[in-house]
């Protein structure tokens, strides 16, 4: 069995082999490839037309209120994995508890149905 | 530690990361000719035999390619996004236990890179940061395609990434443990895939949704997006984008195997203890890998409001109450003994198949139908 450190140890390894595999491959891409920009080539890329203003677009307000029910949820499953180890122990109580806080959670999402935000428009 | 012990760790780094590179490698090769089939064509036929060095050659070829870094980007994300987007691929490998050990030089050397307390944490946190690379490719081109295209798929991955996470957290109530290595001890007597068979689905349809390979492959839909959030890449940066997606495809497919199928097991003859495990551990992502690929060759894209809502309104609220169902059944026996929840189980069970099938007999049938 591995220590603590040890095995985060091994991560950081593989993060270094990570890194030094894209040192490897952009340093060879810098060697072999040519680099001759022009103009036409750095321009953003549109289908045939000189693209026109700039290439950052508003995106609509409908991906900001998924964020947000993300957050919920994800902060949601962070209750629920340490919950989730140690529920066996604690027995029922402890089932019935996390189903009331999820019945919670649950009945924001209906909510949030019901109120046509899942709708996708 | 002494110098052995190190030598051993940066070997076993070096031996996994080139393990996965070749993986990949086949593994591409695999897919196009497994769709190739699938379309009766041939496939790759010309790099080595039978093609089967088509990636390679492509990987060379990207490497001669020129990079080019449009002059409307956000010059150091733009650079720096797909080695984002390709590190956490390999990071959440690390923890995954792809065999038993081997004993090298008078030390056992295990099969696994690392094996932190918190193994399923660890690859869910490497799966949400690969939503970063996306983005920020998508955001730092300043072109109109990769930005809708990245704003999509982190839409479409935070959405599946809870589903996942669901999943999760079925088959860690179920094994009580957070470590892989454990998870696939307890699966000694029966595999996870049969006591937790909703959560496994919902993995496997999440964990399409968080490599966007098809169908949900709508951050990068051709005939809408050109080629999403990498339109602007080119070069040695777009092989890095297509490496750490299929590394990505490895990865889950390695998570699945290890939390669903019983990690390494299998039977094995005497011979070469060592071997077997791994043998059966690399046939095991190869059949899920496989039904990913089947998947892709036989299902259309999703449109993206249909995506999302499968997302939100069936997987999430499935995996919730598949949540509270574990639960129920872990701790249900303790309190009442096997026999009658078992039996309370059944019932239900039965209860539930009788009504799905006389659902559709109770229904009205369509006008048009009866006229007939």
């Amino acid at each position: 069995m591995e220590t603590y450190y040890q095995s985060y140890g091994v991560v950081l390894a593989v993060l270094i082999a990570g890194v030094a595999l894209v040192a490897v491959a952009f340093g060879a891409a810098a060697l072999l490839a040519p680099r001759r920009p022009l103009p036409a080539k750095l321009a953003t890329y549109e289908c045939g037309m000189d693209p026109v203003g700039e290439g950052w677009s508003q995106t609509q307000i409908r991906y900001y209120i998924f964020g947000f029910l993300f957050v919920i949820f994800d902060v949601e499953s962070v209750f629920l994995f340490p919950w989730a180890r140690v529920f066996e122990g604690l027995g029922m109580t402890a089932v019935v508890e996390m189903a009331i806080f999820i019945g919670i959670l649950a009945l924001g999402l209906v909510y949030a149905w019901r109120k046509g935000v899942l709708r996708w428009v | 530690m002494d110098l052995l012990d190190w030598a051993l760790l940066l070997g076993r780094v070096a031996v996994v990361f080139a393990g996965l590179l070749v993986t990949v490698m086949l593994l591409i090769w695999m897919e196009r000719k497994v769709i190739a089939d699938m379309q009766t064509r041939m496939g790759p036929m010309r790099a080595g035999p039978r093609g089967v060095l088509i990636t390679l050659a492509d990987g060379i070829k990207l490497f001669f390619k020129e990079g080019i870094v449009p002059a409307e980007a956000d010059r150091p994300v733009y650079l720096i996004a797909p080695v984002i987007a390709m590190l956490p691929a390999f990071l959440a490998f690390a923890v995954i236990p792809f065999g038993t050990s081997v004993t090298l030089f008078g030390r056992e050397v295990p099969f696994q890179l690392a094996d932190p307390s918190i193994g399923i944490l660890w690859v869910l946190a490497m799966a949400s940061l690969g939503v970063y690379g996306i983005v920020l490719a998508g955001w730092s081109s300043g072109s109109n395609y990769p930005l809708l295209g990245a704003v999509r798929s982190s839409a479409q991955i935070i959405s599946y990434e809870i589903g996942m996470s669901l999943a999760l957290v079925a088959v860690l109530m179920y094994s009580g443990s957070l470590r892989l290595s454990e998870i696939v001890e307890a699966q000694a007597r029966v595999w996870n895939v049969i006591p937790q068979f909703p959560a496994f689905v919902v993995y496997l349809i999440a964990g399409l949704a968080e490599t966007n390979r098809p169908p949900f492959d709508l951050p990068e839909a051709e005939s809408e997006l050109v080629a999403g959030f990498h339109t602007e890449y080119s070069g040695i940066r777009f092989a890095l984008f297509y490496l750490g997606e299929y590394v990505n495809t490895v990865t889950v497919a390695s998570v699945a195997v290890t939390l669903f199928l019983g990690g390494w097991r299998g039977p094995a003859p005497d011979v070469l203890p060592w071997v077997w495990p791994l043998l059966w551990f690399l046939a095991k992502v190869l059949a899920v890998v496989y039904g990913y690929v089947w998947v892709r060759a036989t299902l259309p894209r999703i449109r993206f409001d249909r995506l999302m809502a499968f997302g939100w309104k069936v997987l999430i609220p499935f995996g919730l109450v598949w949540v509270l169902l574990t639960g129920a059944i872990v701790v249900l026996p303790d309190v009442y003994g096997r026999g009658p929840v078992v039996a309370g189980a059944a019932v239900v069970f039965g209860a539930l198949v009788l009504a799905s099938v006389a659902a559709p007999l109770l229904r009205p049938r369509p006008a048009a139908e009866v006229g007939r």
